[in-house]
């Protein structure tokens, strides 16, 4: 038996094809919501796997340093590291903040690190260009999706850095790129006031005669000195030895009862139930609605296409053609702009996918689940389309 | 009249609608046509002339009667058939005022759709059906589309899809209608042959009084009931 269905698209290809491509565009923009999801849940992945912390030291009661903002005094790795089952403890400071480069702004976050061996926690695993952060002040290691360039100069606050290595895939959970800098730097830049808010400081604490007594000579120069320096850090990284589990160190640093220690599953659970969890219905609620928009579509397209055919289905009935066999018609054409569609999605998202500003992740699985969604609307939405062919009656083929 | 029939109706009546609304379409309809027998069916408008054509081709159900197909009792004061598609598929073959040719399928797929319909495999389909259409004259338009063939070729081609099955009844609707003089004689000219040739017996309904001399006999119909008469028969060459 010949493909009535294959026939009649390859008869009227034009129309198949400029249907199935704008039905295409849709898919494509239904995968790419789905890939910005997964860019989501990814970037959230990566910031976890590329810190290189097996645990998140943070203040207490907060589900710092990444969900919400978290202080802890810059001292406190001391006591951490001496622990049993702790390999290494560092600090680390996180801020998103605009980075200045000549004439435009890149929106990043300023991740501060303990400049030292390479392979410490929080500090980017690998490179694609240059070299780690060597001095104390003033280098930079960003990632390529600032658009930053080894050697350029770039503005954090009021200083300048030079860009001395480039890492990839160094993300916030917002998929903000990172830009490493000396912790020192990265401690002052957090809190950092403007100058007349520190002229005005500084007069005020001068005119207090608490701190400025005439007896106490260097008093005044102390307080001021404390007041301008920021002892603090977002959390403490810490990777543990082998042997150890997270658990096992985890719990005597809660036991302290003024810290809250977060492990890696602990640290997903938040970034992606909590963090994202908003994000995702909204993208849960965008899917739910391509989907439904893709089946009117086909539902309408395939609907009108039966309309036009009215008179030949009356005739293959009259001829004997079996209800089945018309059904099987229309479904196929249904499902086969659905194909037409799905290809044309595919590749539109996959072309347009890395122009994205934020990460969009197009997982093979997905794509499957999605091809397999198509076909399911297809078929449903030809449904309205095979009652109207199935109520034709074969005598409107006869005259009178 | 011949002893053996392609199709004869006794008594076949039709009505529509119940009680004060009742309309009797079909009042008392008799009929015979023998095999290889082309007859016309005449009539006004609102006479029944489609109403009957529909219940010959099992598309509607007449009231009461009799409908004899061949050997076989197809109704009789009810379906005897319980498949009526296949039915229409195998036994009765449909002639239109316009051709209706299935337009996304080649001239062959559109004779050929019958047979493979009926569980024929698509060479053994496509071999009777390249048969039929070289003997209308056809063959050569083969591969066309529908959409690309005159009217007179459509129409060919729509007799071919009649025939392709060997029904022993083609019901023609109105073949000659959108035809000029000289190419609705050649439909009604084939008509006669293929009647002669597969022993098929046709009834043609028409309004075109250029065919009309052709039939040797012909039955009028008129308030929903049947006369018959002879025709002239003209020969055709």
């Amino acid at each position: 038996m010949i493909s009535l269905a294959g026939r009649d698209i390859l008869h009227g290809w034009g129309k198949f094809i400029f249907t199935g491509i704008g039905l295409g565009l849709l898919i494509g923009v239904t995968l790419t919501m789905a890939g910005v999801y997964r860019g989501m849940i990814d970037d959230a992945q990566v910031l976890i796997d590329n810190s290189g912390a097996d645990l998140w030291v943070v203040q207490k009661d907060t589900l710092g340093p990444y969900a919400e903002s978290s202080s802890l005094y810059e001292d406190i790795y001391r006591s951490i590291v001496i622990l049993p089952g702790v390999a290494q403890a560092v600090n680390v400071t996180y801020f998103t903040m605009q980075v200045r480069h000549g004439e435009r702004d890149v929106r990043s976050m300023a991740v501060g690190i303990v400049p030292g061996e390479a392979g410490q926690p929080g500090w980017p695993p690998y490179l694609v260009a240059g070299r780690q952060i060597t001095r104390s002040h003033y280098e930079a290691v960003a990632d390529i999706a600032t658009g930053f360039r080894l050697g350029d100069r770039i503005k954090i606050r009021r200083n300048h850095y030079t860009v001395v290595g480039l890492t990839r895939r160094m993300v916030s959970s917002n998929g903000d790129p990172m830009v490493f800098i000396p912790l020192r730097d990265a401690q002052e830049a957090q809190f950092l006031k403007d100058n007349d808010a520190i002229v005005q400081n500084r007069r005020r604490t001068a005119e207090n005669p608490n701190f400025n007594r005439p007896g106490v000579p260097g008093l005044l120069e102390a307080v001021i000195a404390s007041q301008s320096g920021n002892p603090y850090v977002n959390a403490v990284l810490v990777s543990i030895r082998p042997g150890y589990t997270a658990e096992q160190v985890a719990r005597p640093i809660r036991q302290w009862k003024r810290l809250t220690v977060y492990t890696r599953a602990q640290m997903e659970s938040i970034l992606i139930e909590k963090l994202i969890a908003t994000a995702a219905k909204q993208i849960g609620m965008f899917l739910v609605i391509l989907a439904l928009v893709s089946a009117a579509i086909v539902a309408f397209i395939i609907y009108t296409l039966t309309l036009g055919k009215i008179r030949e289905i009356a005739v293959l009935k009259l001829i004997g053609t079996r209800n089945r066999t018309i059904a099987l018609m229309i479904m196929q054409q249904a499902i086969g702009l659905g194909l037409i569609g799905f290809a044309v999605g595919k590749i539109a998202a996959t072309f347009w996918a890395p122009i994205f500003p934020k990460y969009v992740l197009l997982l093979p699985g997905d794509s499957l689940r999605g091809f397999v969604a198509v076909v399911i609307i297809c078929a449903l939405a030809s449904v309205m389309a095979i009652r109207a062919a199935l109520k034709v009656d074969p005598a409107e083929a006869i005259g009178g | 009249m011949a002893d053996s029939y392609g199709i004869r109706i006794e008594g076949v009546r039709k009505r529509y609608g119940e009680g004060d609304t009742a309309v009797d379409a079909l009042k008392h309809v008799d009929m015979q046509v023998a095999p290889g027998e082309v007859v016309g069916l005449i009539g006004p408008s609102g006479s029944g002339k489609s109403t009957l054509l529909k219940c010959l081709g099992a598309v509607i159900e007449p009231t009461a009667g009799r409908m004899i197909l061949g050997e076989q009792v197809i109704y009789d004061n009810g379906w005897k058939i319980p498949d009526l598609r296949a039915l229409r598929r195998d036994k009765i073959g449909f002639v239109f005022q316009a051709p209706y040719l299935i337009p996304f399928l080649d001239v062959t797929d559109n004779v050929a759709l019958l047979p493979m319909l009926a569980g024929h495999s698509n060479a053994e389909s496509r071999k009777r059906a390249l048969e039929l259409l070289q003997a209308l004259d056809v063959g050569h338009r083969a591969k066309a589309m529908p959409s690309q063939l005159s009217g007179g070729e459509q129409q060919r081609v729509s007799i071919a899809r009649a025939l392709v099955n060997r029904p022993p009844v083609i019901l023609a609707d109105e073949p000659t209608a959108p035809l000029d003089s000289a190419r609705a004689l050649a439909v009604i000219r084939i008509l006669n042959q293929m009647a002669s040739q597969y022993e098929t017996a046709i009834i043609v309904v028409t309004h075109d009084e250029k065919i009309l001399p052709t039939f040797k006999r012909i039955y009028h119909i008129h308030d929903g009931k049947t006369h018959e008469e002879a025709g002239e028969g003209r020969g055709f060459d």
